[in-house]
């Protein structure tokens, strides 16, 4: 039973014990990890890149990559306070539209991936250019207010708790993608579309679909993470969340997803996320700077696909 | 397969042409020596740095690090001469290239040896380059007067042995260099055994093992040749601008770097394309980038540009790649 377990989801327990160990040293080194409210507060910077990991963690099961999120999140944001300062669009409005525009964006790699049969690494390599490309050209350097009526949603709390509402909407987001991924005939094709494509087709699992599905999936995640983050920090502009890509991808692959298709799950990804999160925050408070922080995010990541190669071979995988 | 090359090369000349026909049309001043002279130093850089990307992306790979091997390499040679001048300005390129050559080694052992896939691994690197920068340099930049004149002086003067040639004269010393660069990626690729094993390795990787070509040091060699590339370019960087700023260095380079080659017609599927087609979209890249600024196009148009012109030319190898594959198909 133990080993069975072991095997099954080695890298998930991998990432809880690493969690607990990054925790427990940050918090030995920095009482205030032990205070509630601070970490809750700290939480809100991952709110966004929590739920582009969770749609990133799809796609990397599938055996494909989206690099353009961070810029897709970039650009939604970008057009939504263009729509409403130089358009003068109800500020309301673009809650709904951010996804929407996010899911075109994204279903846009997805024709390419798809019906192009373009490598998805090249084709969101481009897009991630084109699209922040766009947004810079919208916003040049200056930033666009968010309307006021939207700014500071992750202050806040429901009532009597330190939850903030973006996490209770990650929460939601993550329970409905581990059902879908874990307990859906489409979940289990997205993974048997990881493991073998060729198989996956010749089964008759619609591929194609699937990857158009999957990006614009990826592209809605991207625009609701841009609402999020226009809303916590109350400007647009065209360099948001560059580079975060890094963080999520680390996040999905730390979490056990496998970088060559076929295996993961959301709540591997979430732990990792939240590993990530510690790591950086306990690095903030002991004063590393921003630049030598990516360089741990990045080797955080080497090494996790690293090990899982080296496990997997062990196996004779 | 020659025929099909050639159509690539020809159609970014045409480009060239094309552009800098337009461009003087709209704005005659784009001919003047001052804009001709930044083209020419524009395109060095990158054409250098392109080389080494090209041998990755031929065996199917990519080095998106590679912005920050410059970064790294050209900041430590900025270091070296301003703390050690002693060392002279060839001693410091030796080191910076060789560093080069370490930084794209770690990438190639990863990929070759432990199997990471090339973009885990470089995605990998360009934050940990990155970093390494930083803690290098302190967070603090070199500045112009920090570093020897005989650096500057490659940007600036051509070789003494031209002084008395007309028009060749005012070409300086970094274009030779690129250009002899070019030369030699070029014959390498092209008549040397390990060129061919590249070649062969992107074409199909399968039938290269089965035909004994080691594979994974081919595949590992490529990278160290991107990461020489990315350190050599490091170093140009020094000499042509002068200050070297930790963050600003070779910052998001690695997408020019990897829009050249693309656009130069090495097809993202492996196996084709080469050194004069890539050195064409180098000097059409410097051409657009001139031209902008001439015209007056803000810079914010840049990136929206690289990022749609790559989209292009990956969708244009594709339809090339089908109807090869069709006509191939036809054929048997």
């Amino acid at each position: 039973m133990i080993t069975r377990i072991r095997s099954r989801f080695g890298p998930e327990i991998v990432a809880i014990v690493l969690l607990v160990l990054a925790f427990g040293f940050s918090a030995f080194r920095e009482p205030r990890f032990l205070d509630a409210e601070y970490l809750f507060d700290r939480s809100t910077l991952y709110m966004e890149a929590g739920i582009l990991a969770l749609s990133m963690t799809f796609v990397i099961i599938a055996g494909h990559i989206d690099l353009s999120v961070t810029s897709i999140l970039a650009l939604v944001g970008a057009i939504c306070t263009t729509l409403v300062s130089k358009y003068g669009l109800p500020p309301v409005a673009i809650i709904f539209i951010a996804p929407v525009v996010g899911g075109a964006l994204g279903a846009l790699n997805g024709l390419l991936v798809s019906k192009g049969k373009l490598p998805s690494l090249v084709v969101t390599l481009a897009t991630m250019a084109l699209f922040r490309g766009v947004a810079q050209i919208l916003l040049g350097d200056h930033s666009l207010p968010m309307p006021k009526e939207l700014v500071g949603i992750h202050k806040i709390q429901l009532p009597g708790t330190y939850f903030h509402i973006p996490m209770v909407l990650l929460t939601v987001l993550a329970v409905v993608a581990a059902v879908v991924l874990h307990g859906t005939v489409w979940g289990r094709w997205v993974t048997a579309l990881g493991t073998n494509a060729e198989a996956a087709r010749h089964a008759g699992i619609p591929t194609g679909k699937i990857l158009i599905q999957l990006f614009t999936l990826s592209g809605v995640a991207a625009g609701i993470g841009s609402m999020l983050m226009l809303s916590r920090l109350g400007v647009a502009r065209f360099d948001h969340a560059r580079g975060l890509e890094l963080d999520v991808i680390t996040a999905v692959v730390l979490g056990g997803a496998s970088i060559f298709g076929g295996r993961g799950t959301i709540f591997g990804t979430i732990t990792a996320l939240a590993l990530v999160g510690v790591v950086q925050t306990g690095m903030g408070v002991a004063g590393v700077k921003a630049e030598v922080q990516v360089a741990v995010i990045g080797l955080l990541l080497i090494v996790s696909v690293l090990f899982s190669n080296i496990t997997a071979r062990k196996r004779g995988r | 397969m020659k025929k099909l090359l050639a159509r690539r090369e020809l159609s970014l000349l045409v480009a060239i042409i094309l552009i800098v026909c337009v461009a003087i049309t709209l704005q005659p001043r784009f001919a003047s020596e001052q804009n001709i002279r930044s083209i020419l130093l524009w395109v060095p850089l990158l054409a250098v740095a392109a080389m080494g990307q090209t041998a990755v992306i031929i065996t199917r790979g990519i080095d998106v690090s590679v912005g920050s091997i410059l970064g790294l390499a050209g900041m430590t040679t900025a270091i070296l001469l301003r703390d050690y001048p002693q060392l002279g300005v060839g001693g410091a390129a030796v080191i910076g290239i060789g560093l080069g050559a370490v930084l794209g080694a770690i990438n190639g052992g990863m990929i070759a040896f432990a199997k990471v896939p090339p973009i885990v691994a470089t995605l990998g690197t360009l934050g940990i380059y990155r970093g390494l920068t930083f803690i290098v340099s302190g967070g603090r930049q070199v500045d112009d007067y920090q570093l020897p004149k005989d650096l500057m002086n490659w940007s600036l003067e051509g070789p003494a042995l031209l002084s008395k040639v007309p028009f060749v004269n005012s070409i300086p010393w970094v274009v030779w260099i690129a250009l002899l660069v070019m030369i030699l990626s070029h014959l390498w690729m092209t008549y040397t055994r390990y060129g061919r094993d590249v070649y062969a390795l992107g074409g199909n990787p399968d039938a290269a093992a089965l035909r004994g070509i080691p594979v994974n040091f081919v595949t590992f060699m490529a990278y160290v040749l991107c990461g020489i590339g990315g350190g050599f370019a490091g170093v140009l960087y020094a000499s042509r601008y002068g200050t070297v700023n930790p963050s600003g260095i070779g910052n998001g380079f690695e997408l020019q770097v990897i829009a050249a080659v693309v656009i130069g017609g090495v097809s993202v599927f492996g196996g084709t394309g080469g050194a004069p087609g890539v050195a064409l979209s180098c000097l059409l890249l410097g051409v657009v980038n001139v031209a902008l600024s001439v015209l007056a196009i803000a810079d914010t148009w840049q990136m929206a540009i690289y990022g749609l012109v790559l989209l292009i030319a990956i969708i244009a190898d594709e339809r090339f790649a089908r109807s090869a594959r069709k006509r191939a198909g036809e054929a048997v």
